[in-house]
């Protein structure tokens, strides 16, 4: 057992299916990650991938270009973040709630559209959609392990990469990133520094939505040919999970996502061997939580050294703020 | 704002038609049952558009849809059967959501809870009244401490409830299978189930040749006891209170933590419960092959039952019968019969918006401004 796992995670061929089930919790993690720093919490992420799967499935099919499918998938998923935006900023509503409620929409509506289209609730193999090409890389290829794991993955894989850069740039470089900062932490401090608040909840959404819409195409045609029923596979809630691990950062989102990608991938050679596959499947699932706890724990322990000191300070000085916000 | 019949006279106010009465003028309370209602025709009226959209014979379709459950008697009775889990699971969201959680583990503990009384169904051998209760009280404390983990991780850690209920779901539905698989599959069968239930274990039927079972009582049962519960005892006023104002609530001496644990306890016994129900009730074996996601209709349930336990017959008897002629029209047309998460979703996305369900009175307040303005 021990010896099978060192060899299955020393091959390349093992790092070849990490590469490929991390970079669609990547991008949709980075997508927790920008609205989470702008103070929304994104819960229908899950949602916008489901359309936006079975949306470029679709319109790949009808126009026979990979590429306008993909474009219109993202557009589906930003549909879906704008109506979480719309809802939740506009209409005053829970945001979780609507998140949850386009989630339950997203379910069921995919199949719904996709029977009223073709017929079948489980499977689009009667649409002849496009799949997104993958990328060869010349020399490279040619290196012994490392040209295995990294030439020939799809596109996608590489979008991701970009990706991390791109939220990178956004939320540490740009002015825009400080004002999402803003945002996020003090809506009313935002507001008086001359920040429209909602223009930047709405800019993180859409930002969130192409991300969505990215992961839920390379689902559809790229790791798999086709589109099925719940073909997302929850893969939006670990990333709002994936988010808390992220810890905020772009950066973070690599390791977060990662966690996820290297248990999943394990967990398709320990199908190989016998083990029972209800188990294995959840086991991606328990190590998200398992990482999402011990972060926050951590988290938890950090905010309450900090106010320890914070309420030490007080009392020395004797000030008022000594009893303020103790608990 | 001038509510007369507030505190004027006394006597002449009990009894129904006097309450009835305060009820419809008092516009605060009406205001937002109006809105419910709206929001129901609206998802309805959407569903019917959505038919004349994609159906071939969109007015036998829409026919099948609105009225299926009074068209076949079985039907009706099937409806009575679908009201049971939704009641349960509607239930246990009124309490998660009187709290102001967002915690969906009811899903995890309704699964599971099926799987425990699969387990004891199979494998124990008790009495025939004996058995099922046995079963029921087990699934639900199962149920229940998987209904406290998302509380827990939020009261010791700050972690989202959203988030890790529904990471456990999933978690606990790969579990659930695989015990059902492992430990007590049928092997003689060709399609995935349990071995069957022992005789014992199932419940009576209420009528020969239909699916109503005796756990239409338990769950009517359980409608009075979570409305007691909530409204008339002390435990019941410290979830409310703690819901409604959590510093307020520890300000007053609640110990706020003990009451969300309890709370989330309370909430998955009922989950666990009403998949043990379902299962002596219903099946004569663990067929599932998929998680039946029965928390996210007590979402709705509870949505529409405003969180009062009261209601939530309501509103089971409501989703009920669109699920049932959704069902019906699937099985006699060509609408899928997914096209009711369509609704379901719209009337979760209109009952959460705060400015949707409050609009009548914002026009109101608005309308006796201007008039106070322009008296001036």
């Amino acid at each position: 057992m021990i010896e099978f796992i060192t060899g299955v995670v020393t091959s390349s061929n093992y790092w070849f299916i990490v590469l490929r089930s991390t970079a669609p919790i990547l991008l949709v993690t980075l997508g927790a990650v920008i609205t989470e720093q702008a103070g929304i919490k994104n819960m229908a992420l899950e949602g916008s991938m489901l359309w936006a799967a079975l949306v470029g499935v679709i319109v790949s099919a009808a126009t026979g270009n990979a590429w306008i499918g993909v474009l219109a998938g993202i557009g589906a998923a930003v549909a879906v973040a704008l109506l979480l935006g719309y809802f939740s900023l506009k209409l005053d509503a829970n945001q979780v709630l609507v998140g949850v409620a386009l989630n339950l929409i997203a379910t069921g509506g995919t199949v719904f559209v996709l029977f009223s289209l073709t017929g079948d609730k489980g499977i689009s193999s009667s649409l002849a959609s496009k799949v997104l090409p993958v990328i060869d890389i010349p020399w490279v290829r040619d290196i012994p392990w490392l040209g295995k794991v990294v030439s020939g993955q799809n596109i996608i894989v590489w979008f991701a990469v970009i990706a991390v850069v791109v939220v990178h740039t956004i939320l540490n470089k740009a002015t825009i990133g400080r004002r999402i900062r803003a945002t996020g932490e003090n809506l009313e401090a935002a507001r008086a520094a001359g920040i429209a608040p909602d223009r930047i909840k709405f800019f993180t959404l859409v930002v969130s939505g192409i991300l969505a819409g990215l992961a839920g195409c390379f689902l559809s045609m790229g790791y798999t040919s086709n589109f099925t029923s719940g073909i997302a596979a929850g893969r939006g809630y670990v990333a709002n999970a994936a988010q808390v691990v992220a810890g905020g950062t772009a950066i973070g989102a690599i390791f977060a996502s990662m966690l996820f990608g290297l248990t999943d991938a394990l967990a398709t050679f320990l199908q190989n061997i016998g083990l029972p596959p209800e188990l294995i499947q959840a086991l991606p699932y328990t190590v998200t939580i398992i990482g999402f706890i011990v972060v926050t724990l951590i988290r938890d322990r950090k905010e309450a050294i900090r106010k320890r000191k914070l309420f030490a300070k007080a009392d020395a000085a004797g000030g008022p703020a000594a009893d303020k916000d103790r608990r | 704002m001038n509510r007369e019949p507030k505190g004027s006279g006394g006597a002449e106010r009990r009894g129904l038609l006097a309450s009835a009465r305060l009820f419809f003028t008092d516009r605060d309370k009406l205001e937002p049952v109006m809105v419910t209602l709206l929001a129901a025709v609206f998802a309805i009226a959407a569903g019917v558009g959505l038919i004349f959209i994609v159906s071939k014979q969109p007015l036998q379709s829409v026919r099948n849809f609105l009225l299926g459950p009074v068209l076949r008697t079985y039907n009706f009775y099937y409806l009575l059967v679908v009201m049971v889990p939704l009641t349960f699971t509607g239930l246990a969201m009124c309490i998660i959501y009187s709290l102001k959680y967002m915690s969906l583990i009811t899903d995890a503990s309704f699964y599971f809870g099926a799987v425990v009384a699969t387990a004891i169904g199979v494998h124990l051998t008790l009495p025939a009244g004996l058995h099922p209760l046995v079963a029921m009280l087990a699934a639900g404390t199962v149920g229940g401490l998987i209904g406290m983990l998302p509380a827990i991780l939020r009261i010791k850690w700050r972690a989202n409830e959203l988030v890790s209920s529904l990471m456990l779901n999933y978690i606990f539905f790969f579990v659930g299978s695989f015990i059902i698989l492992y430990f007590l599959r049928d092997r003689s069968q060709t399609i995935l189930a349990s071995l069957p239930f022992q005789k014992t274990f199932i419940l009576p039927r209420l009528i020969p040749n239909t699916q109503l079972h005796v756990g239409i009582f338990i769950a009517a049962a359980f409608i009075v006891i979570v409305s007691l519960l909530l409204f008339r005892t002390r435990w019941g006023f410290e979830i409310r209170l703690t819901g409604a104002n959590p510093k307020f609530a520890a300000y007053a001496g609640i110990p706020v933590a003990t009451v969300a644990l309890y709370a989330h306890f309370f909430a998955g016994f009922l989950g666990g419960l009403g998949g043990a129900v379902e299962m002596s009730g219903l099946y004569r074996a663990f067929i599932w092959q998929m998680d039946p996601s029965y928390a996210m209709d007590g979402v709705i349930v509870a949505m529409l039952a405003r969180k009062n336990p009261k209601f939530v017959p309501v509103s089971a008897f409501f989703l009920a019968w669109m699920r049932v002629g959704a069902d019906f029209m699937s099985r006699r047309g060509d609408v899928a019969f997914e096209f009711i998460t369509l609704l379901q979703g719209s009337i979760i996305l209109i009952l959460a918006s705060d400015k949707i369900v409050n609009s009548f009175k914002a026009r109101r307040l608005r309308r006796a401004a201007l008039r106070a303005e322009a008296a001036k």
